[in-house]
């Protein structure tokens, strides 16, 4: 049996005997890349807006380096957090290091660039066609700002789940500040990087097919909704 | 819009839901950092549940390199250290960052090679004669080279057989930067050698073509320490917690329990607490 086949006989063992171990981290890795989604977005959703609309010095500059930060390597900003949670460091009486609070923390850093830079983009594309229509209409730009959000709506529904893509995809940053502790901070990817670590390839890569088809599942479903709503609301 | 302000509601609240449930504070933890050799070998998912069974205490072991582990435990974000290398354990509580390094087990470093031996080191009782070989015949060879306690280890091996790796080393060494796992992955698919630890080494699936060469050279003993992380230079360590947990993994019940922990029949771990 090939390393592919031994990985689906895997994976589907682990499916359909509902192994808790593994209902467990798919649970965390879900709720804590939610939980980041949900933070990185009313962070990343506004700035994208405000950039989008507003004129200011430095802008462009600030795009720039916004899209560059779509690149940000997510072991870079694992180790900035653990830094910044460590009892060494400025945030450490938190006391939250190596727990799933930090992990939402790292991920939402990694994601709301994501949710920005590419909200950014589709709200100046609308801008550029109604700018003209909203400015004879009288709209603040505050008022102009929230209609373009909700004109994008369906493409912005495609920039939320980039960003969740990204979020439960990393494994850097978790690794780091979550620490891979089982039953507490064991996500899928980090699961993944240790059963690896072990040799254990099949289950590994099992388990990757497992990630893969709950985020296939997710995208379908938000697809499904977009359908449903552009449907209704035209 | 009110379908969507509904689902944004839903999606806030159980953001804040997720964000307000601390993580197990309903349960009382310490936090261990250790090595992914304990960790990997599986001897903690042994010993972790016996032992919160008895006490009802969550240990939350961060495997990591000793090096690592070390480091971690010195800016305080853990309660006791379980680590194998004692000169680097010796020098942290010399700095005052841990208090009473207490022994617990060993176990021994296994030299892994392909079964073609391209170094001809198999079947040899001395580790220092084997990497000499390995060393004249060129043959690759795979390093942790991640300051964990098995890096050190080799190191302290190379000094032993006289080779000043700064000069000699070349292609045939592959310095990793990787944990033993990785590593072992890295030496199976390029046919190295490698040294690791007998338990991961046991535990590990991955073979392909490796075997254990040399064993059982008393320069191979591999002794794991515990230690509790200083309370004077971190106040929030959890002190009581941490030295019950130290005093249960030296008491009796606790060698027990570690000498119990079989792959396959074989005992990965051997308990050498002394008394007091």
């Amino acid at each position: 049996m090939g390393a592919g086949a031994q990985a689906l006989t895997h994976a589907a063992e682990l499916l359909v005997t509902l192994d808790p171990g593994l209902v467990q981290i798919v649970s965390l890795s879900l709720r804590v890349s939610f939980a980041a989604v949900v933070i990185a977005t009313l962070a990343g959703l506004p700035l994208g807006a405000t950039i989008a609309v507003a004129r200011f010095p430095g802008r462009q500059v600030l795009i720039v380096i916004l899209n560059a930060l779509l690149g940000l390597p997510s072991v870079v900003v694992g180790l900035a957090v653990y830094l910044l949670l460590s009892r060494a460091g400025p945030l450490g009486s938190m006391g939250i290091l190596f727990t799933p609070s930090a992990m939402v923390f790292a991920q939402a850093i990694l994601v709301a660039p994501i949710i920005a830079a590419l909200s950014r983009q589709s709200i100046e594309d609308a801008w550029r066609e109604y700018e003209e229509q909203l400015r004879s209409l009288g709209a603040a730009p505050v008022q102009a700002g929230l209609t373009l959000v909700w004109d994008c709506r369906f493409s912005l529904l495609t920039t939320v789940l980039a960003g969740f893509g990204r979020a439960v995809a990393e494994v850097g940053a978790v690794m780091i500040v979550g620490g891979n502790i089982d039953g507490v901070t064991r996500v899928m990817t980090t699961a993944i990087a240790l059963e690896t670590s072990m040799g254990d390839l099949p289950l590994a890569l099992g388990l990757g097919f497992i990630l893969l088809s709950l985020v296939l599942a997710l995208n379908a479903a938000a697809q499904v909704i977009k359908e449903a709503a552009q449907h209704r609301y035209g | 819009m009110n379908a969507v302000r509904r689902l944004l509601l839903a999606a806030l609240l159980a953001a804040a839901h997720f964000a307000a449930l601390p993580a197990g504070a309903q349960q009382k933890f310490i936090t261990v950092a250790s090595t992914t050799s304990t960790e990997q070998s599986g001897l903690f998912g042994h010993l972790l549940p016996i032992y919160a069974k008895k006490t009802g205490v969550q240990v939350r072991v961060v495997a990591l390199g000793t090096g690592q582990a070390l480091d971690v435990a010195r800016r305080g974000d853990a309660d006791v250290v379980f680590v194998h290398d004692k000169p680097a354990e010796e020098k942290f509580v010399a700095e005052g960052f841990g208090v009473a390094r207490r022994e617990v087990m060993y176990n021994d470093f296994v030299l892994i090679g392909p079964k073609s031996d391209p170094a001809q080191v198999a079947g040899g009782k001395d580790i220092v004669v084997a990497f000499g070989k390995i060393r004249a015949a060129q043959a690759p060879i795979v390093s942790r080279g991640d300051r964990s306690g098995t890096h050190s280890a080799e190191l302290r091996l190379w000094k032993m057989a006289g080779i000043g790796l700064a000069a000699a080393r070349g292609p045939w060494y592959r310095d990793t930067g990787s944990g033993m796992g990785p590593a072992l992955n890295t030496a199976s698919s390029m046919n190295a050698y490698i040294l690791a630890d007998r338990g991961t080494w046991l535990s590990f699936k991955n073979r392909g073509e490796l075997t254990i060469v040399v064993e059982g050279d008393q320069r191979l003993f591999n002794q794991y320490g515990v230690i509790l992380v200083n309370p004077a230079k971190h106040p929030h360590v959890k002190k009581e917690l941490g030295q019950a947990f130290i005093d249960w993994i030296v008491s009796d019940e606790g060698q027990r329990a570690i000498a119990g922990y079989k792959i396959g029949g074989e005992q990965l771990f051997f308990p050498n607490a002394k008394r007091g």
